[in-house]
């Protein structure tokens, strides 16, 4: 069984984001980077299927230099390869990141083999497009679900659950596919001492993908402006309880 | 803005396409805010305004698509398209594009919304805009959009340019209007012409809503974080939840301790609720938990720190101990409820 999962090296971000004086981009320079809770659970499933099934599991990302940490991240909890897209720092929109991908993957899989698997984190936390996975299935000519919070697979084929609108919808599918998973797949393990040494050793293949102008054109980013005004403060402690009652029978929530 | 116009022959009005999600013949909320949206972009651009439905279209939902302005519905219909495929929908809804002229083809930010639109957008290897609310078009080839980024903590003003505008619509930050003038909605057929291989990837079951109020569609949420202390802790929580018949609702770093279910998170990566009131507690309010409650009506945030994030984000805010207030209104609310009864 051979798995590709593909991430994204994205910002930490607190309570308030800052906008460069630019307007072009998120200010940094004070945060941290990781990568998606959906992605962190994507790498965790891989690598349990690989346990389970015997295999390689590859990560992959396309961003700036720095983006390798997140690889060794990865390699630390069990990815055996690690495969970067270096970027010159500039933003890859969805098409041209999935096409950046569909071609690494075409020159990785003649080398040594077919991935039966490719999974992705549901959407990125930073531009939320939802469509990375989708189109690199479709130029690969593959199935592909996305939302997945249940997972088995077998030798040739998966069986993949999502949740839909307080229900359960089960996908069955031929192998290879593409998912893109959610949070809740898995709770994923903390990386071991050895995984850490190893990760710092492990090898990084490289490839230069190439940018493309979007279609969506970026004007600007800017913080929305948030109009409730400071919380009206009801008391402290449990002096403030009738005041929270009474609020509660205002609002009607009491029966 | 309405300086545009629409350079088509008077025979083809320009149009917008909008997907339309129902749930038992009813329209689900998400689809009417995704309408609303839609009915405005086709106003501002002297555009009819058409909705795409699959399956039969009755009499009921005929009348909900009129009061929000639907000049023109198509019932579409195949054996593909149910149980539901993704790419037997894009599909569908790329041919019916084609057949209606529609130069706008928009669904709700819903997670099918978002995978429908994500194929078509695929199928044409057109750009795709996720979550916009709001959108003006220029010209034949230009939309002004703004979008959200990081679940709607950031917005993007950006240019769509494409003969063929595909977005979705953010569910937080679009509100469900009425059309001031209700239509008569023309109700049509649409029969896309799909080959097995589109409705290969299918929902093969579908099992049920569970029993008790789903976080998503509960009234009120009772809302604890780390601040909680331990998963014990949660026990005041579950039962003041249920005196006010709702859910409760957890921080990522609680799901992460694995002190609740990751069904119960709400946030980016977890569930997106909309109550009538959320009552938060021991949550400091990061980006990646307040994008999960940006379309709570009401927040009343319990706190130990009156700096907290959460509580310049709150309505009402009360500074204290969660383990010593939650059991104190529970407590208080149980006093009430029996000298009531």
């Amino acid at each position: 069984m051979n798995v590709l999962v593909c991430i994204k090296r994205v910002a930490m971000v607190g309570a308030r984001i800052v906008v460069t004086p630019d307007g072009q981009e998120i200010d940094t320079k004070q945060l941290g980077f990781t990568v998606s809770p959906h992605e962190e659970c994507a790498v965790e499933e891989a690598v349990r299927i690989v346990e389970r099934l015997g295999g390689t599991v590859s990560v992959l990302t396309l961003g700036p230099s720095e983006a390798s940490e997140q690889l060794r991240d990865a390699a630390a909890i069990g990815a055996t390869h690690l495969v970067h897209l270096k970027t010159d720092g500039r933003e890859f929109d969805p098409i041209a990141t999935a096409q950046a991908i569909v071609e690494v993957v075409h020159q990785l899989e003649a080398v040594s083999g077919t991935y039966d698997l490719i999974l992705f984190g549901n959407e990125a936390p930073d531009t939320g497009d939802y469509q990375v996975g989708i189109r690199v299935a479709h130029s690969l000519d593959r199935p592909c679900v996305t939302g997945v919070k249940n997972l088995e697979v077998a030798e040739t084929s998966a069986r993949a659950r999502r949740e839909f609108r307080g229900g359960d919808e089960l996908f069955e599918l031929d192998l290879p596919c593409v998912l893109t998973v959610k949070e809740g797949i898995n709770l994923p393990r903390y990386p071991s001492l050895p995984g850490r040494m190893r990760a710092k050793k492990a090898v990084i293949e490289e490839f230069e993908p190439v940018w493309q102008a979007s279609l969506v054109v970026k004007e600007g980013l800017r913080v929305p402006n948030v109009t409730r005004e400071r919380a009206e403060i009801l008391g402290t402690g449990v002096d403030a309880v009738p005041a929270l009652l009474a609020l509660l029978e205002q609002i009607g929530v009491l029966s | 803005m309405s300086s545009y116009e629409p350079s088509r022959n008077e025979t083809q009005h320009p149009s917008v396409l909008c997907l339309v999600e129902t749930d038992d013949g009813t329209v689900i909320e998400a689809s009417l805010r995704a309408l609303s949206f839609a009915r405005s972009l086709a106003q501002s651009s002297q555009a009819r305004l058409i909705a795409a439905l699959v399956g039969e279209i009755p009499e009921i939902t005929a009348s909900s698509l009129g009061s929000f302005g639907v000049d023109e519905a198509y019932a579409v219909t195949s054996t593909q398209l149910s149980p539901y495929a993704p790419v037997a929908w894009a599909q569908a809804l790329r041919q019916l594009l084609v057949t209606c002229g529609a130069t706008t083809l928009l669904a709700a930010g819903s997670d099918r919304g978002n995978e429908v639109m994500a194929h078509v957008g695929a199928l044409t290897s057109e750009p795709m805009a996720a979550n916009c609310f709001g959108a003006t078009r220029i010209d034949d080839e230009t939309v002004r959009l703004s979008r959200q980024r990081w679940a709607g903590s950031l917005i993007e003003d950006s240019l769509l340019r494409s003969t063929t505008a595909l977005m979705t619509v953010a569910f937080d930050g679009v509100s469900s209007q009425r059309a001031e003038h209700a239509t008569t909605t023309k109700i049509s057929a649409f029969a896309p012409n799909l080959d097995e291989s589109d409705g290969r990837t299918h929902v093969a079951r579908w099992t049920g809503r569970s029993a008790g109020i789903s976080l998503a569609d509960a009234r009120v949420v009772v809302g604890g974080g780390r601040g909680v202390g331990s998963a014990d802790g949660f026990a005041a929580l579950d039962e003041l939840a249920e005196l006010l018949g709702g859910a409760v609702g957890v921080s990522r770093a609680v799901t992460s301790l694995g002190w609740r279910p990751h069904n119960q998170q709400v946030g980016q990566t977890g569930t997106r609720i909309a109550p009538d009131l959320y009552l938060v507690s021991g949550i400091s309010g990061a980006t990646q938990h307040l994008a999960g409650c940006q379309s709570a009506k009401r927040v009343v945030a319990i706190n130990t720190d009156p700096d907290a994030p959460i509580i310049s984000r709150a309505d009402y805010a009360v500074i204290g101990d969660l383990n010593q207030i939650i059991p104190a209104l529970a407590a208080a609310i149980r006093e009430r409820n029996s000298l009531t009864s």
